[in-house]
């Protein structure tokens, strides 16, 4: 199953469609290097906004665009930003979050790697927004690779003086770590990030206290997505109300899908919130590969519930996403086609969730440990109507009862899986078969040596 | 990719057999990177890497090691050490492949290409080939969703987009 390969190509929008804002920078020649990125202006939105404006005016800029965090969770960045206490004492501290780890999701990768100094131009800008003096960016172990690149952005800005003291002129201070991690998909949630980040196992917090309060080092933290972060030397340069010239009044700006799957052209697009999901994997991605038919998409990470085949014309923002019975997460949009098990998928995702889950929380632990033995059981053609009745029950135990939304994320796409499929689960019940299994078919091939189409 | 309470419960460090010390080079270079973070304790992640660069595994000496270094507790290193995955607590080949299975990757035949390589390299998932150049892992999500079925060797850069033909190229050219 080789596909063309998609990476980092030259980005197409459309015919009709709203240009890219963040992926615009990709047209320019080496925008990964310093010179390249001053070539179309890099660095002097921040140069001129550290010397002339003042820290609340970036913080009052960022929230009347309406951004909202563009790592999983949605929340309103300039909102969450303004919960740092200006008055108090303890030094305050910006956090990236470079710990891309949701299933689906790849989009964060391709910022870091193709337009670095956009990032640190953001880190400038949120640090010196919320009163930070130290940046660290927090880069999953996976992504050890892109550390040279990334940390070559940081040397040659430094150098340049526009990063670390008296950063591009301004009299302001802003010092940038890159801290990489060790493998954990839960050091992607904020407090067990903050928690790795000190040293420690990633276990998430309680909230309250919220980390803008008592963050890292207990001392006021903002912890932003990349893509977020990304996004504000534009909001700056051009202001509010260009932003919201792209999306929805209620889902302004941009959004970056990852679309993965049997589609003609998987990979990331930027495209403006509100474009119908259809059009997503029509326009952008191509469609369904020949041969393969459309059943279900995962629109925002494996973690959000999903969308059926007869809902391909949700507008993908916020509140028609949720209407649909889904969310926006990270926008990992994973296609899933008909040759396709539903109860093999919701097994795989499961073991996922049990994998990752950090022991913390029983609901999350156990229930994610008893629902994988039961889909096991019910894949293994072992299952009972019991079983399904179990499984339903544990996770709408699982759900809201974790301290972070891990749990969620383990429970959602169960219950989503056997609200769209009851007939599958039936099927395994009664036949002990699959209706349908590309995968399984392909390793049992494998395991006798046949030729098998990768 | 954590390791629950649950599952696998009970990670006992090996024993590297000798005490292990860093050199005088790595303690400087450790010591500057302790420097950049307001509190010592940050830099336990750097340091286990470096001491699985040096020593090719965390044992208990390694631990130590960190630990001595940093100031801090030999159980709040072996805390870090048995929690994120990347890790290795047991000697593992020259290349560990390894092969991500999550759903999108799965989608994309990820395992069969994982049979394939169990059958090729005559090991089941998480062995070592007897020669010592292989080990085998599925790990969870790359990153790579797009570009799947994706492999990455140690901490490479990915393979992607294979198919059993590029898999045994790949194989080929890790000696």
């Amino acid at each position: 199953m080789s596909h063309p390969l998609g990476v980092y190509g030259p980005v197409v929008t459309p015919p009709g469609r709203k240009p890219p804002i963040l992926f615009g920078d990709f047209a320019a020649p080496a925008v990964e290097t310093l010179e390249g990125f001053r070539a179309i202006g890099g660095y002097e939105t921040a140069r001129a906004a550290l010397k002339d404006r003042k820290p609340e005016e970036i913080i009052e800029i960022v929230k009347a665009s309406g951004l909202r965090g563009r790592g999983g969770a949605g929340f309103p960045t300039g909102l969450k930003w303004s919960f740092v206490p200006k008055a108090s004492p303890k030094p305050k501290y910006l956090v990236v979050n470079a710990d891309e780890s949701e299933p689906g999701t790849f989009k964060d990768r391709e910022l870091i790697s193709r337009s670095p100094h956009r990032l640190l131009e953001g880190v400038l800008l949120s640090a010196y927004a919320i009163g930070a003096h130290q940046a660290f960016i927090y880069i999953r172990g996976e992504f050890a690779f892109l550390v040279p690149g990334l940390e070559r952005a940081v040397a040659e800005a430094q150098r340049a003086g526009l990063l670390g003291k008296n950063a591009a002129g301004s009299g302001y201070d802003v010092d940038v770590v890159v801290h990489l991690g060790a493998g954990a998909y839960i050091c992607g949630e904020e407090t067990a990030l903050l928690d790795s980040l000190e040293g420690k196992r990633g276990n998430p917090r309680t909230k309250p206290p919220f980390p803008a309060v008592e963050g890292l080092y207990g001392c006021p933290t903002v912890v932003n997505n990349v893509e977020t972060i990304q996004t504000v030397p534009f909001l700056v340069k051009n202001g509010a109300a260009w932003y919201r010239g792209w999306g929805t009044e209620k889902s302004p700006g941009t959004k970056i899908f990852s679309v993965s799957g049997m589609v003609n052209r998987p990979g990331n697009y930027e495209i403006e919130f509100g474009l119908p999901l259809s059009a997503l994997l029509e326009e952008y991605a191509g469609g369904m590969r020949a041969g393969y038919r459309l059943k279900a998409v995962i629109p925002g990470g494996s973690s959000v519930p999903w969308l059926g085949a007869d809902q391909l014309a949700t507008p993908l923002d916020f509140e028609s996403v949720q209407a649909a019975g889904s969310f926006i997460g990270s926008g990992g949009a994973i296609v899933i086609d008909d040759g396709v098990c539903a109860v093999d998928a919701g097994l795989n995702l499961t073991k996922f969730y049990r994998h990752e889950s950090c022991g913390k929380c029983t609901p999350c632990r156990e229930g994610g440990r008893w629902m994988e033995v039961i889909l096991q059981r019910l894949e293994d053609g072992q299952g009972s109507r019991r079983d399904i009745a179990d499984l339903k029950s544990i996770a709408g135990q699982i759900l809201g009862r974790s301290l972070c939304a891990l749990g969620d994320a383990a429970a959602m796409p169960v219950l989503s899986i056997l609200e769209k499929f009851p007939d599958e689960f039936e099927h395994h019940v009664t036949t002990g078969k699959c209706v349908v299994n590309r995968r399984r078919t392909a390793v049992e091939r494998a395991r006798k040596g046949e030729p098998v189409l990768v | 990719m954590a390791v629950t309470g649950g599952a696998a419960v009970g990670h006992k460090l090996l024993s590297a057999g000798r005490p292990l010390e860093f050199s005088a080079e790595d303690k400087q270079a450790l010591a500057a990177i302790q420097a950049r973070y307001p509190e010592r304790a940050s830099a336990v992640l750097p340091a286990l890497w470096l001491a699985q660069k040096r020593w090719g595994l965390i044992s208990q000496e390694a631990v130590a090691a960190v630990a001595r270094e940093l100031e801090v507790a030999d159980t709040d290193v072996a805390a870090v050490a048995t929690f994120y995955t990347m890790f290795h607590l047991e000697p593992v080949g020259r290349h560990v492949l390894q092969v991500c299975c999550t759903i999108s990757c799965s989608l994309m035949g990820a395992d069969a290409l994982v049979e394939h390589l169990k059958r090729k390299l005559g090991i089941e998932l998480g062995q070592t080939t007897p020669d010592g150049r292989f080990t085998l892992k599925k790990v969870e999500c790359l990153a790579s969703c797009g570009t799947g079925p994706v492999l990455q060797v140690n901490e490479q850069k990915f393979h992607e987009c294979l198919d059993l033909e590029a898999v045994d190229r790949l194989l080929d050219s890790l000696t």
